[in-house]
């Protein structure tokens, strides 16, 4: 019941654009159209996924060798490695998704939600409830993190596709008006606040 | 007379924040009050200035198609020392800006100054433009996290301006973040004509 809890909470209560600020260069800038947004929502989770795990792992190397100040270094270099590599296997295997995916691949390098994300796992900051911290509970962590940043991301998009057709005023249109709607929802994911604990409770634990 | 111009483009001409709309993550996670605005935006721009000052250094050593890491090995290289220092003479700054510090290396206004500028201009040239980029950066987030802190909890740099109770909670929570830089970089266009 904790991993389920695991998931809600960063889905929900602690959205990863809406209440930790993280990743939100794509949320701003591809979040035009709906299609474009689940391309790159895809991208994300895919990478983050496979980032986490990676990176937890070299953390393990990091702290045997004790050398975990080079964790920034390190992270950063295996992640921009990692995106080039996804990008060519998917060429290969897969040339549909690559079709669909591949023009995102290359900007999720300076996504800070993938790099974020990392350095929470790896450091152990994110909220196990209660669990041991394991490549298990990261891995969860990260796959509710891009599946939250990706239900974000479309919120958003179907919003400003909308507001393509309104009549905004001329100082509010384009980035101001879009930073106002993007506070208002926000306001929305606010109210899930405490969910987590409420659903701790009925799980019991 | 040539250095004032670049340090006046990067303050206010190219401002990162609201011009460019780069690097927008530190920008709305770290201004819930003044005092973070400006640490973090004074973190970045050290990192800026050495790296613009690096960069333009070692440009013709770099071959072409390597750029792009070389640079992000720089720019991670500097942020390492960056958060060494700051953990051994600011550690309560440390502390507030968090997971924020090693992100500055995945701040677009970085890599994009070394690939926009200090990849095509000499030393001097990118130091000036370092220090510009850097105050804007530092200006913007002063800026926004002096208005969440005092529209939230009537305070400015920790000096109280009006009473608490009047104060709108919702400036210093995340959606004010939102808010509060919607209507200025609104403002800021209408006043600059930029």
């Amino acid at each position: 019941m904790a991993y389920l809890l695991i998931f809600f909470s960063a889905i929900f209560v602690n959205n990863i654009v809406f209440s930790q600020f993280l990743g939100i260069c794509p949320f701003l800038g591809v979040s035009k159209k709906v299609d474009t947004a689940l391309g790159m929502s895809a991208a994300v989770a895919f990478v983050l996924t496979i980032a986490t795990i990676v990176t937890y792992l070299i953390q393990i190397l990091l702290v045997k060798y004790d050398l975990v100040y080079l964790q920034t270094i390190a992270f950063i270099l295996v992640i921009a490695a990692l995106v080039q590599m996804v990008e060519i296997i998917l060429k290969k295997v897969s040339p549909a998704l690559y079709q669909a995916l591949g023009v995102f691949l290359p900007l999720i390098t300076t996504n800070c939600a993938i790099l974020g994300v990392a350095i929470l796992v790896a450091q152990n900051t994110y909220n196990t409830q209660g669990l041991e911290p394991n490549l298990l509970t990261g891995v969860i962590f990260a796959v509710s993190t891009a599946l939250g940043f990706g239900l974000a991301l479309t919120i958003f998009a179907a919003i400003r596709e909308q507001l393509a057709m309104m009549e905004v005023p001329k100082g509010m249109q384009g980035m101001p008006i879009a930073l106002v709607v993007a506070g208002l929802l926000a306001m929305a994911f606010m109210g899930f606040g405490g969910v987590d604990n409420g659903l701790a409770q009925v799980f019991g634990l | 007379m040539k250095y004032i111009k670049i340090l006046w483009n990067g303050i206010l001409k190219e401002n990162p924040t609201f011009v460019l709309l780069l690097g927008m993550c530190p920008t709305l996670g770290t201004t819930s009050s003044a005092i973070n605005g400006m640490s973090m935006g004074l973190a970045t721009m050290a990192v800026l200035i050495f790296s613009n000052l690096i960069i333009s250094c070692i440009k013709n050593l770099i071959p072409d198609q390597v750029r792009i890491p070389s640079y992000i090995v720089v720019i991670a290289s500097l942020v390492t020392a960056l958060q060494m220092i700051m953990q051994a003479f600011t550690p309560e700054v440390y502390k507030t800006l968090g997971l924020f510090i090693p992100l500055i290396v995945v701040n677009c206004i970085i890599l994009g100054r070394a690939e926009a500028f200090a990849a095509k201009n000499g030393p001097i040239e990118s130091l000036f433009d370092g220090i510009g980029i850097g105050l804007g950066f530092t200006i913007a987030l002063t800026l926004l996290g002096g208005i969440r802190e005092l529209l939230g909890t009537g305070k400015l740099f920790n000096v109280t301006i009006y009473s608490e109770n009047y104060g709108m909670l919702l400036f210093v929570l995340a959606p004010g973040a939102f808010i509060a830089l919607g209507y200025l970089i609104a403002i800021v266009k209408k006043t600059a004509k930029i």
